[in-house]
């Protein structure tokens, strides 16, 4: 069965914390979305969205805080904007702008992020695999010969890293 | 820089290890580039687990740290202070979260589960490969303490701030301090005298040289952040001039409009100018617009004739008060689940059916009937009294889930009360279970079966109804199996306890977290009870969970002893994770500076830059992601890390 690679952007104030009241409840979801802790789903940018499906992720999930409860104000209203923009970004480029999904999950609800995690990797899976070569497109008149059509090497990103 | 960095990857016992193999996520990363040292161990946080830490920095020249354990909420700072001891910079240390993100979640599947944890962990070895070697940015403190919510847990957690000589603003929406426990008559398992034990604190609280009270007050709004709030405070009208009124309560006696008690639970009635109650601190009375005869219909008039001192002002507003506070507790208390929610126990309509509260009233010397139990239908005094534990608790598929603590106690202290009052009649509790867990709680139960012959039926009730000026309570014994009917006076209802009204509100203005009921959350179960997790923020009493008076008061002091231990400090030092901007890069486009929600970024008109005042930025990083030229960045969460750590996350 094809497992997809999920990236996950959780806020530390909300999501995060509800995915760690769903492992204090050993509550138990499909293991292939890797959580990386943001302050602020704000902090999401829509390159690091489309780096991730460049890097091969079949899906991105961002868990921001509820509308009207941001830690910081507003910082998920940004990234409702941003994400609202990327869809259609993301269909022009070929990829389903299903792949990329925005949740609001407070730290209350360790139910509702096995509940989103779990539709998700269906979705995911249901859409397959991301076939699609998005070298070419990304990096642009930037990129070296060599990178064109094929993957980056782990050796240009640390170069990019250390820009 | 070469990099080498030091993996620890921690059993849990076998919280992790049952499911994650640690041996081999140990062995793998061994491999991973830039790792100097990579190790497995039963309890890392245990202190050979963190001298396993700190000896390995030192021999192995570490320069960053991953611990591979538990979630950071719980163990980052212990690992940052094993790191800085062994003279590694604290934000050189990180954890990746393998338990609650991946072990106890993913049981089914452990070889998934272990290729999770290496890619959780490898996600962290590249953040931490560029974290910054930084210091917390000081700021100065605001060495005072706001306290919302003047009950018990308000109060005792004021006056604890306050004995340790600094100053508290405690701020009451009520017209008096002393909330809920101020309704009780006799408090289990001692019985001593609710009021007794109270009002002299409630006094205290108002004579406090460093505590400023502020009752009839909500909270408006609340900026800043740790060390450094700014709290707007509504005043609200009252239409009696506090500064003047004496208390004399001349207006209150000739006052000719009636409303139904508060304090009362409505089994008495107040007038529309009223203290709750005669021992009410500040013995200040307050003007009810919404039932006083002279906003109704512009006649009467009566208590301004009366008043002596001229106090009375109907011209008066809602006034504004700023107040600068370096912690807030929050100790809002808890209301009564609705009756109106139980149908099947007559939803309020049958007056024989009364709240647990109700009958606090009932049994209270100073209540409606002065002590005596008697029936709100007639005044009869009732001689079949029947108690449900339970009701609206522990029952998820009508109402709330939970187990509200504190009802099989104040249940039984009722049927006790009652039976000494009416030595009589008869006291029935129909429980699910007797619970009893605190000390001399279980000797109390014991007392009221054996030596007041409370009897105890282990069974829900179905239905309450009226019949013949009796309410009739179908129920079930399910020790015996029989149906069991009795022909009750009267019956009293152990509500749930859920949050107060004005929680849910209080909490989105503070940003602080509720659990799915509205109570507020605390930043660990068990290790941090009585703080949040938003700096700053401190929890005491039934706001935090359903609890009885001497968990109230033990959870205030320890969330006072917090705040003294941050203010022992004299500047706050934040995490210095916040934003920085390339000077050399930044295009002056001002985007940044529309996004931020804190004005923490000023321009500079000569240079024609963005920069970032570092001791007000609050690091949320919402304006990095809108910088166009990336050139705005997160301390120790650049777009670099955040690229790598995304490619880490997706290597096979």
């Amino acid at each position: 069965m094809f497992e997809p690679r999920i990236v996950c952007f959780f806020c530390k104030w909300c999501t995060y914390a509800g995915a760690d009241l769903a492992g204090t409840s050993r509550k138990q979801y499909p293991p292939n979305g890797v959580v990386l802790r943001v302050n602020c789903s704000g902090r999401v940018d829509p390159q690091h969205i489309l780096w991730a499906f460049r890097e091969g992720a079949d899906g991105v999930l961002i868990g921001g805080c509820h509308p009207g409860d941001c830690h910081y104000q507003d910082g998920n209203y940004n990234t409702m904007r941003r994400v609202a923009l990327l869809k259609p970004v993301l269909e022009s480029l070929g990829i389903e702008s299903d792949r990329l999904r925005l949740d609001w999950i407070s730290a209350a609800e360790g139910d509702k992020v096995v509940n989103v995690m779990s539709e998700f990797v269906e979705t995911v899976r249901d859409l397959g695999p991301m076939e699609l070569d998005l070298t070419d497109r990304l990096s642009g008149a930037e990129a070296p010969d060599e990178a064109k059509g094929v993957k980056v090497s782990t050796a240009k990103k640390k170069a990019k890293a250390k820009r | 820089m070469e990099h080498r960095i030091g993996v620890f990857v921690c059993h849990c016992g076998t919280n992790i290890a049952g499911v994650v193999d640690v041996k081999r996520v140990a062995e793998e990363l061994a491999k991973y580039p830039g790792v100097a040292y990579s190790t497995d161990y039963l309890y890392m946080c245990s202190d050979p687990g963190q001298n396993l830490v700190k000896d390995a920095i030192k021999e192995h020249g570490l320069t960053g740290v991953v611990v591979s354990a538990c979630s950071p909420t719980l163990h980052e700072a212990t690992f940052r202070r094993a790191g800085a001891a062994a003279d590694l910079n604290q934000y050189r240390v990180e954890m990746a979260n393998i338990r609650e993100h991946c072990s106890w979640v993913h049981r089914g599947d452990k070889e998934m589960a272990t290729e999770k944890a290496i890619k959780i962990i490898k996600t962290m070895i590249e953040k931490v490969k560029q974290n910054e070697a930084l210091e917390p940015i000081s700021v100065p403190m605001t060495h005072r303490a706001m306290v919302v919510g003047a009950g018990i847990a308000g109060i005792q957690a004021a006056l604890d701030i306050a004995n340790a000589g600094h100053d508290v603003v405690l701020v009451e929406k009520e017209p008096s301090v002393g909330g809920h426990m101020a309704q009780l008559s006799e408090t289990f398992p001692t019985l001593d005298c609710s009021q007794c034990i109270l009002t002299p604190k409630m006094v205290e609280v108002s004579q406090h040289p460093r505590i400023k009270l502020l009752t009839y007050c909500e909270i408006d709004d609340v900026s800043g952040y740790v060390g450094n709030f700014k709290v707007r405070i509504k005043k609200k009208a009252a239409y009696v001039n506090r500064d003047v009124c004496n208390g004399c309560g001349l207006c209150i006696e000739k006052c000719p409009a009636k409303t139904a008690s508060e304090f009362d639970e409505g089994l008495s009635e107040r007038k529309a100018i009223y203290t709750p109650f005669a021992q009410a601190v500040p013995n200040q009375p307050v003007l009810d617009r919404d039932h006083c005869i002279y906003f109704e219909s512009g006649k009467c008039g009566v208590c301004q004739k009366v008043c002596p001192v001229d106090a009375i002002d109907y011209e008066q507003k809602d006034e504004f008060l700023d107040e600068e506070v370096g912690a807030i507790i929050v100790a809002t208390g808890f209301d009564l689940y609705p009756i109106v929610n139980i149908g099947e126990y007559g939803g309020g309509d049958i007056k024989d059916v009364v709240t647990s509260l109700q009958f606090e009233r009932l049994l209270s010397a100073s209540g409606p009937t002065g002590g005596v139990v008697r029936r709100p239908s007639d005044g009869e005094i009732p001689k079949e009294v029947v108690f449900l534990t339970c009701v609206g608790s522990r029952d998820p598929e009508g109402h709330m889930p939970y187990c509200s603590k504190v009802c099989c106690m104040y249940l039984t202290k009722h049927a006790m009360l009652y039976k000494h009052n009416e030595h009589d009649g008869q006291a029935y509790v129909f429980y699910m279970d007797v619970r009893t867990p605190g000390k001399d709680y279980e000797e109390f139960y014991q007392r009221a079966a054996e030596e007041d012959d409370v009897l105890y039926i282990r069974g829900k009730v179905s239905k309450l109804f009226e019949e013949d000026g009796k309410v009739m309570v179908w129920g079930v014994d399910t020790l015996t199996g029989q149906k069991v009917e009795i022909a009750a006076d009267m019956v009293v209802l152990g509500l749930a306890m859920v949050p107060s009204a004005t929680a849910t509100e209080l909490a989105k203005m503070l940003k602080i977290q509720m659990n799915q009921w509205g109570f507020y959350s605390e930043a660990h179960p068990k290790l941090r009870p009585v703080e949040s997790l938003a700096p700053g923020f401190y929890l005491a009493g039934a706001a935090q969970g359903p609890k009885d008076i001497p968990e109230v008061v033990a959870q205030a002091s320890a969330a006072a002893s917090k705040v003294c231990a941050l203010f022992a400090e004299k500047e706050y030092h934040r995490e210095p994770i916040v934003a920085w901007i390339d000077e050399d890069e930044c295009a002056g486009c001002r985007i940044c500076i529309s996004v931020c929600p804190y004005d923490a970024i000023e321009f500079d008109d000569e240079k024609e830059v963005a920069r970032v005042q570092e001791a007000i930025c609050e690091g949320c990083g919402a304006r990095i992601a809108a910088c166009p030229s990336a050139t705005a960045q997160q301390r120790n969460l650049t777009d670099d890390q955040l690229y790598m750590m995304v490619s880490a996350a997706l290597e096979d």
